[in-house]
């Protein structure tokens, strides 16, 4: 399979005054061609700081302070802000969380459409109209003609996402970011979301990077997920891999805290514990004041990423020559 | 079993048409004036029995917090009656409601919003207590706070902490001890976990049914997440646009649905380790409670909505499953 983008070794640094939080530490990740990549974790995992540093979108006094993000045989981490914007919003785009607040209220839905595609493409005003209408078509906007004329608060909240999906399709990009994109809406909403989403990029071989912390969308909307936890990717691999069969103790306690895998007893298997905030991290494992099988050098050495047979990676000692 | 607490054919509107001049419009040449009124909830009937956990699923805007405030007597009801142990508790002064908050207690969604960051956790718990007991000694306020502190997992020695020193999880759990501490009968839970990550869920929720076990408490758990529902709760109500479309056991809802709503929102779920594709779509969006379609909420959705669905208000009837459902196409055997 062909590499689509990949990460090397990315860091990415928050500078405050009196201490630098390292937000992303060490991740490695590769993306192929047309493949459905999840990255779950909870809030302050940092995983929508990983999404944006790809399109390096961190806003300051986050920047990217090593590593490499390759793409199409360049590493885009070093491009400059002008160079960057031709990636971003062409080949790369990004699907936000909020519908309501990625949407101009004051601009019609026409208008910020064809400013996306004046900006990457070299088209006449009516050409931009005609390709409008045809991504609105594809995310099923009916009467596309009429909808282009109005304005975001006269969608709802479903529809506005899918504008904003079709917005991304502009220009016809190979990879899409999509930041926690059905967490603002409703269930019934959210699965009309995630088919649309799903039958788009196998459609057109797009890659696509879900960003979520929902456990049971990834799963059935990618190929691969890796898990993240205190800016560190924990474990990666094959979606069934991952939720049938995880390693890391963190995915298990994750999968096991849902309620469908409360096995017939009435308590939930809690995580005992919180994540550790990045301004008082562990010198060791950052999982290791949670875990269940710590092992003793687990609180001074960081565990790197170790391959395991059934073709994930895991960065756990109490994995290490185990299996 | 006894019934705790009963919510006769309630309606809660909002008029949210403004002042005088916001509600002038201009139709034909002649100005009338218009009221915009939100109807948030609609001719609900429920019963909730002493010790279960009812749990009242929906999506946004289908009036499940509304119908818990209501509940509560944070609103009071456009219409109808609702009996707390059999006495009539909608219609009652603040003065006569006092004895009843002391028994029914609210646990909110946000545990961000809903303690004040100006007083310490120590202050949150006592404040109640205090309110409610006024012949109690400051010793025995302490150990009743510490008592409650202990058995949420919090420990009393952060009790002169403020809310922003604690985590989203430790907050919702003194949220909890603040329904907990006036050793209520009846709590009202409004997405009590919504804001929080799945590993925190699960403590959380771990820490509501301990409670229910050990205090024999009711639940009245309003929660749009279906998974969680199908765990927790003993019976369900889904409700839609206002209206409460199904109620049944948990197991029954979740195993065997009725209403053309409820098979689509529970098709809708996303499972850990299932694959998209084969569920029941609903095409359109939720009208808005501004606006009630005629007839059955649900026609313009439904794709077993035919004439009479769009004319007629279906009833509740109960099924022999025990199932009660509001649907003419149940009733009629179409589906």
């Amino acid at each position: 399979m062909e590499q689509l983008l990949y990460i090397r070794h990315l860091n990415v640094d928050f500078v405050l005054r009196e201490k630098t939080l390292r937000a992303v530490r060490d991740v490695s990740l590769t993306i192929n061609k047309g493949e459905r990549l999840g990255i779950v974790g909870e809030s302050g995992a940092g995983k929508s700081v990983l999404g944006f540093s790809i399109i390096n979108l961190i806003s300051k006094p986050g920047k990217i302070t090593g590593g490499e993000v390759m793409f199409d045989g360049e590493d885009i981490s070093k491009y400059s802000y002008d160079e960057m914007r031709k990636i971003r919003g062409n080949k790369i785009s990004i699907i936000f969380q909020d519908p309501m607040m990625t949407l101009n209220p004051v601009l019609t839905i026409g208008t910020q459409m064809k400013e996306t595609i004046l900006a990457h493409m070299d088209v006449s005003a009516k050409e931009a109209e005609a390709i409008c209408l045809e991504k609105l078509k594809k995310v099923y906007i009916p009467s596309p003609e009429k909808r282009l004329k109005q304005y975001p608060h006269e969608f709802s909240g479903g529809m506005r996402q899918r504008i904003i999906i079709a917005i991304s399709l502009l220009t016809d990009p190979s990879l899409i970011i999509a930041d926690e994109p059905t967490t603002a809406l409703d269930v019934t909403i959210q699965a009309e979301i995630m088919d649309l989403l799903l039958e788009l990029c196998e459609t057109d071989n797009m890659g696509l990077i879900l960003i979520t912390h929902d456990l049971a969308v990834v799963s059935e909307v990618t190929q691969r997920i890796a898990v993240l936890y205190a800016g560190r990717v924990v474990e990666i691999g094959p979606t069934e891999q991952i939720i049938g069969n995880p390693q890391h103790p963190y995915t298990q306690g994750l999968l096991k805290a849902l309620p469908e895998m409360a096995d017939g007893e009435n308590r939930l298997n809690q995580i005992p514990g919180m994540m550790p905030s990045l301004f008082n991290m562990p010198d060791g494992c950052p999982f290791e004041p949670r875990c269940k099988e710590k092992k003793e050098h687990c609180t001074q050495t960081v565990p790197g990423l170790i391959e395991l047979e059934n073709g994930a990676q895991v960065a756990c000692f109490a994995r290490e020559g185990g299996k | 079993m006894e019934k705790l607490l009963e919510i006769k054919d309630v309606d809660k509107h909002f008029d949210i048409s403004g002042s005088f001049l916001d509600q002038l419009r201009l139709k034909g040449g002649r100005i009338s004036r218009q009221k915009t009124v939100v109807k948030a909830v609609n001719n609900v009937t429920l019963d909730v029995m002493a010790g279960e956990t009812l749990a009242i699923v929906g999506e946004s805007g289908c009036g499940k917090s509304t119908l818990a405030r209501t509940v509560m007597g944070l609103y009071k009801p456009n219409k109808g009656e609702i009996f707390y142990r059999g006495n009539r508790i909608d219609n009652l002064s603040s003065k006569n409601m006092l004895p009843y908050r002391t028994k029914m207690q609210m646990v909110f969604q946000d545990p961000y919003a809903s303690l004040n960051p100006r007083m310490m956790a120590r202050e949150i718990l006592e404040e109640p207590v205090k309110f409610h007991n006024p012949t109690l000694s400051r010793g025995e306020i302490k150990d009743r706070v510490a008592e409650v502190m202990l058995q949420v997992g919090v420990d009393p020695k952060w009790a002169s902490n403020y809310p922003h020193e604690f985590s989203g999880g430790q907050r919702q759990r003194i949220s909890i001890a603040r329904a907990l501490v006036l050793d209520p009968e009846f709590i009202a839970a409004d997405e009590p976990i919504a804001a929080l990550d799945v590993s925190i869920q699960a403590q959380i929720l771990n820490l509501l049914m301990d409670a229910q076990d050990k205090r024999g408490l009711t639940y009245l758990f309003i929660s749009h997440d279906l998974s969680v529902v199908e765990h927790i709760a003993t019976r369900v109500a889904v409700m839609y646009l206002g209206c409460v479309c199904e109620l049944a056991t948990t197991k029954e809802l979740f195993s065997n649905p009725q209403h053309p709503y409820t098979q689509a929102l529970l098709s809708a779920i996303p499972r850990v380790g299932g694959k998209r594709g084969g569920h029941t779509r609903l095409t359109g969006d939720v009208p808005t409670p501004i606006n009630l379609p005629t007839g059955c909420v649900f026609h313009g959705r439904c794709q077993h909505a035919n004439e009479r669905c769009t004319q007629e208000i279906p009833a509740q009837r109960a099924l022999e499953s025990g199932t009660v459902v509001a649907c003419h196409a149940v009733e009629e055997k179409r589906i």
